[in-house]
């Protein structure tokens, strides 16, 4: 399986009962529960069920930020959560981390449930995710050392994991130092170094410029399936989610919930630029529309401003 | 090479105006004394060793004092910046407690520790420790929440994430404050020991007086003058400029 790994690898391959024959795509209904947790005959990697979030504002009111969220996510799954500004995506990776508690529900890790930080779980940030007093190879040796892992083998996967993210050189350099591409891949083997099952990853790209970006989707694509990790990967951006996921979840805007999950059974690697991509991207657009809309609405109307950024535009 | 101009010039003329006030005799020699009987009267203080052992006495003291209150400030500070409770309430009375002179201390160190050198180090220590409190609890604000939230991610809790996350991430935010504390300190030390037969410079300072040697006053106001500068400028300079470095800012302006 390992020697075709390359092109087509076959763990990429959508289960035969999720596949429809002539399409890439296959959009479901978002009942409680989702499709694919009556699908799901071993117990998922991550299972979220029922959460819900609300909080109060500095003027008083309570925001119900997330509404009763379901998901499962199979062990190996790249799955990536869209959805419009305010619709509480990153609050929900937040979650999954355990940096905050749910006010209602539960997430569990191979069927164990999250109370608090652990680092089989690694949230990757928007950006300022590093530390900027350390050097690069001090921040992937971080978590490691946080662990107790003795100094020989610390060093020994720093290196390794620089290697992987192409940043062998640059061990002893510090953070303000590299480009925001090469930062986010800092980030990225920083994660790594602590072994995680799950990757958790916040719109860790808006940021990079276009080329940068494409660069960045590609090794970790190659990560993802050279070291087999489950990545939830938190974007605005359509594309993006559907050039890297084998699922795509769309959450409404304010409360989040999920409106409808897309399976994408595109071939790997895929490029941002091929018209199958552009063309399944158009159909979650078309169902995201609906949410953009509610959010610039909300804008006009309280003068809230939602994060939108051009990225969504197909 | 242009800046060292600029020095020589300006402080070629301070010394010139004051050695030519001096020379002038507008007022007695042991009222105004000459550039030169000051020198003179360092040279020899520095050669008994009356100089460096005050000295050695007054940097030891500060140092204690100063390192007790950094410790002190950072669990005060610390919590009353991770408790809204704490802040309103403690945090109001130690911005009110900073307007009390440090020196206002003394009689109450004198009355509970007798003239010793306890009460000259709780009279450093509350002269910087309210600085060195607010100072701490404003720089864990400014610190991006982002740094431990991502040391909590990556395993990091308890004295660990505070050691290896919290005091790094916030050391830029404090520095100016740490430095603004040490200055508190060594005011409030050289205060301490103008009161008291203590051997630092401060008495020192007051012996020059005891003995209307002007000379002696002016060279010693000179050491305590340079030592605060050494501290100031380069001590905390370098390290304001080591973390400039590491972290990419650029310097305030």
């Amino acid at each position: 399986m390992s020697t075709s790994a390359r092109n087509v690898p076959a763990r990429l391959s959508v289960p035969v009962d999720r596949r429809l024959p002539d399409d890439h795509v296959r959009m479901g209904p978002a009942p409680v529960g989702g499709p694919s947790c009556r699908q799901a005959t071993a117990l998922p990697k991550v299972g979220i069920s029922g959460i819900s979030l609300s909080y109060r504002t500095q003027t008083g009111e309570r925001l119900l930020a997330l509404d009763n969220i379901n998901l499962q996510v199979r062990s190996g799954e790249f799955v990536c959560i869209v959805g419009p500004s305010g619709c509480g995506k990153s609050t929900l990776l937040h979650l999954i981390a355990g940096l905050h508690s749910p006010s209602a529900g539960e997430v569990q890790v191979d069927g164990k449930p999250v109370q608090g930080p652990g680092t089989e779980r690694i949230l990757i940030f928007q950006e300022h995710g590093l530390f900027p007093w350390l050097t690069v190879g001090q921040n992937v040796e971080f978590g490691m050392k946080m662990k107790g892992v003795p100094k020989a083998e610390r060093a020994e996967k720093v290196r390794y994991y620089l290697r992987l993210v192409h940043l062998a050189k640059f061990e002893n350099s510090y953070i303000h130092q590299l480009s925001g591409g090469m930062r986010q891949r800092v980030a990225i083997a920083r994660a790594l170094a602590t072994e995680p099952d799950v990757l958790l990853m916040d719109e860790p790209f808006a940021a990079l410029d276009a080329q940068t970006r494409d660069l960045l989707h590609d090794e970790l694509e190659r990560i993802w399936s050279d070291t087999k990790r489950t990545i939830i990967f938190v974007t605005h951006n359509v594309r993006e989610a559907v050039r890297l996921g084998d699922r795509v979840v769309l959450l409404t805007f304010r409360p989040g919930r999920v409106k409808s999950e897309f399976t994408v059974t595109l071939p790997r690697p895929r490029s941002l630029e091929d018209p199958e991509v552009a063309l399944v991207a158009r159909d979650v657009l078309e169902e995201l529309r609906e949410e953009i809309n509610r959010s610039l609405e909300a804008e006009y109307h309280t003068g809230v401003k939602p994060r939108i950024e051009p990225g969504v535009e197909v | 090479m242009k800046r060292a101009g600029r020095y020589l010039i300006f402080y070629g003329v301070v010394f010139g105006a004051w050695a030519l006030l001096a020379k002038l005799q507008i007022w007695p020699p042991y009222l105004f004394p000459t550039p030169w009987s000051v020198w003179d009267e360092l040279y020899g203080g520095f050669k008994d060793h009356t100089y460096w052992l005050a000295i050695a006495v007054s940097m030891k003291r500060v140092l204690a004092g100063y390192a007790i209150s950094v410790v002190l400030g950072m669990i005060l500070g610390l919590g009353v910046s991770s408790s809204k409770f704490l802040e309103e309430t403690m945090g109001g009375l130690l911005v009110s407690l900073q307007s009390l002179p440090s020196i206002c201390w003394w009689p109450l160190a004198l009355l509970w520790f007798g003239l010793s050198q306890k009460a000259i180090l709780f009279v450093v220590i509350m002269g910087s420790l309210l600085s060195l409190t607010l100072a701490m609890e404003d720089g864990r604000k400014q610190m991006p929440k982002i740094f431990g939230q991502a040391g909590r991610n990556l395993g990091a809790k308890g004295f660990k994430l505070f050691w290896y996350v919290l005091l790094p991430a916030s050391l830029p935010f404090i520095v100016s404050g740490l430095k603004q504390g040490w200055a508190f300190a060594w005011r409030s030390l050289i205060t301490a020991e103008m009161l008291y037969m203590s051997m630092g410079l401060g008495q020192v300072l007051m012996m020059g007086r005891d003995f209307s040697n002007m000379s002696a006053v002016i060279a010693v106001m000179l050491l305590i003058i340079v030592i605060g500068y050494i501290v100031d400028g380069i001590v905390f300079k370098g390290i304001e400029r080591h973390l400039q470095n590491k972290w990419g800012l650029t310097p305030a302006t």
